[in-house]
């Protein structure tokens, strides 16, 4: 047969493969959300779950996963870019530096119930935070670090090192280059990489039913003295997250609708997700655009 | 490629009496991990003239400039021996604040390498790093240091606007102002005008010939049309070594070293 025969076989195949791709994530979502979606209304997002009785809502769980997210990611963050541009602009290529990058390739890795019951020995039991919000930020960020710190190194890296040379060849010292040329134009990537992430966060599970708990003890929504245990913001208190929530409901779940709740709670979840992966779309692009003044 | 003795050499000596030397090397090596690059290169360059470099690909012109402002020192396994004196201070030194010594050393790279910021940013950036606050003052250096460069007339209207929308000579010509935009008394070209089509590079050579009343020029270029037509000295390279150094006119016409009149007549290279 001719190259060219070959040519549209090779091609053919590869649309069929990435067609099948397309069709099985459409029928997830479609049928995701067709089936949770005329469970969601405003009472369900608002009000709390109920354990017996049907009608209950997602309302702390919302809560939970959101503060959840923040506070984790207020942790991760700045270590992740810490991390990144040490990896990136200083680490000098030795045994040392290759190991650290290996042992976060492994990390990265790492099965995610594996994390969730590292936090549960190190953070609820050792250091007796039990289970708490900062016990589930703290193995959320075990769980999300390594790929923020590798998202960071990789957008630095990504920049030439011409704009690094131009900085150093106008008398800038190596951190001035760093912080005010070569951070800059690699925000889109590290803040696209960040939002990647905390959809990632968002929508995990494993790592937070031994450290975040499985309950969602009712909050008191006046009053947010950060002390006080049933206020929203008390970092100490159990906090079941939505996607604890939906497990928790389709293994032991007790109540009448609990199909349906969870059915609406999935869509919920994955209606997140969406927002935050097309948001750093959205974010990373319009970044870009504002920086290099591209349309 | 033939070979040629490295001990057949001419190196023009100046007179410091007569002529004013911005800087100079003395036996200047350079390493790339254990294998040597530059193998002891000495060359006065007088004031506000224009040396160009010339020689084949691999001959050291580019690694000998690097080092002439320790840009090889971010290369991790590099090193360089030798003095390189300016102003009476050997800057290839230990104590020597290479990031204060660049401000005086300026360079200019060969593929344009403007920060994606605006125009304005893009020159007023090290300026302001180094403490000049005062706006009418940076309005000023905007201005003068891109009509200098010749870019003034058409940029003027749109400062604000990204650098990364010019075309690739006017970016060269932005990194040449942003470069002397630091007052530095010595500007390092690596072949500016090599990624750059047959017009651009013309503006760009005048743009440097205008800027010889103010600067000292050290320019390594491919392009032996450019160094005849730009340059007052050249020094030819080859396999690391120097083996001729004189008045342009004198290396084009009459070369005194075989090799030079081999690659000046472009036998090789």
């Amino acid at each position: 047969m001719d190259s060219k025969k070959w040519d549209k076989i090779a091609t053919g195949v590869l649309y069929f493969i990435a067609g099948v791709m397309i069709l099985i994530l459409a029928f997830l979502l479609i049928f995701i959300l067709w089936n949770g979606l005329p469970h969601v209304s405003w009472h369900f997002l608002t009000s709390p779950a109920k354990s017996f009785q049907s009608g209950g809502g997602i309302g702390i769980q919302l809560f939970n996963s959101f503060y959840l997210l923040i506070l984790s990611m207020l942790i991760s963050i700045p270590i992740s870019i810490g991390a990144g541009i040490y990896l990136s602009e200083y680490a000098k290529k030795n045994w040392l530096t290759n190991l650290v990058r290996t042992s976060i390739d492994i990390l990265s890795s790492l099965p995610s119930i594996v994390v969730g019951l590292f936090g549960f020995l190190v953070f609820s039991i050792s250091a007796g935070l039990g289970f708490s919000i900062l016990s589930g930020a703290l193995a959320l960020t075990v769980f999300n670090l390594p790929l923020l710190t590798r998202n960071v190194e990789e957008s630095l890296r990504s920049i030439s090192g011409s704009q690094r040379e131009a900085g150093l060849a106008l008398g800038l010292s190596k951190w001035e280059t760093v912080l005010k040329i070569i951070i800059p134009e690699a925000l889109p990537g590290i803040i696209t990489g960040m939002i990647l992430g905390a959809g990632r966060v968002f929508g995990e599970a494993a790592a937070l039913i031994y450290t975040a708990g499985q309950s969602a003890p009712p909050l008191d929504f006046t009053n947010w003295n950060p002390f006080y245990i049933a206020s929203p913001l008390n970092p100490l208190r159990p906090a079941e997250t939505l996607a604890v929530h939906i497990w928790k409901i389709n293994s032991e779940g007790i109540m009448p609708d609990a199909s349906q709740v969870s059915a609406g709670a999935s869509a919920v979840l994955i209606i997140a997700v969406l927002i935050f992966n097309f948001g750093a779309r959205y974010v990373g692009n319009h970044i870009y655009r504002k920086m290099t003044g591209t349309k | 490629m033939q070979n040629y003795a490295s001990e057949d050499r001419y190196i023009k000596e100046l007179d410091p009496k007569k002529h004013e030397i911005a800087l100079s090397t003395e036996d200047l090596h350079v390493f790339y991990g254990t294998s040597e690059a530059i193998h002891g290169v000495s060359l006065p360059f007088e004031r506000f003239k224009i040396t160009a470099l010339i020689g084949a690909s691999g001959s050291g012109k580019s690694t000998y400039l690097r080092s002439l402002n320790r840009m090889n020192d971010n290369i991790e396994g590099t090193r360089v021996d030798g003095k390189i004196m300016y102003r009476d201070i050997d800057i290839n030194g230990k104590g020597v604040n290479v990031y204060e010594m660049r401000k005086h050393i300026g360079m200019v790279f060969q593929r344009p390498n403007p920060f994606s910021k605006s125009i304005y940013d893009n020159i007023t950036f090290a300026p302001k790093r180094n403490g000049i606050k005062n706006k009418k003052v940076l309005d000023e250096l905007v201005e003068t240091t891109l009509k200098q460069a010749a870019l003034w007339d058409q940029v003027k209207d749109q400062l604000d606007q990204s650098a990364l929308a010019l075309s690739g000579g006017q970016q060269q010509r932005l990194c040449i102002a942003r470069a002397i935009a630091m007052k530095p008394d010595i500007l390092l070209l690596d072949e500016p005008a090599s990624a750059l089509d047959p017009i651009s590079t013309s503006t760009v050579e005048d743009t440097l010939l205008s800027l010889k009343d103010h600067y000292t020029i050290i320019i390594v270029t491919h392009n032996m049309q450019q160094a005849g037509r730009i340059s007052d000295y050249t020094a030819f390279f080859h396999l690391g070594n120097v083996l001729e150094y004189d008045i342009t006119s004198n290396v084009f016409q009459r070369p005194k070293i075989q090799a030079t009149e081999d690659y000046v007549s472009g036998r090789f290279g």
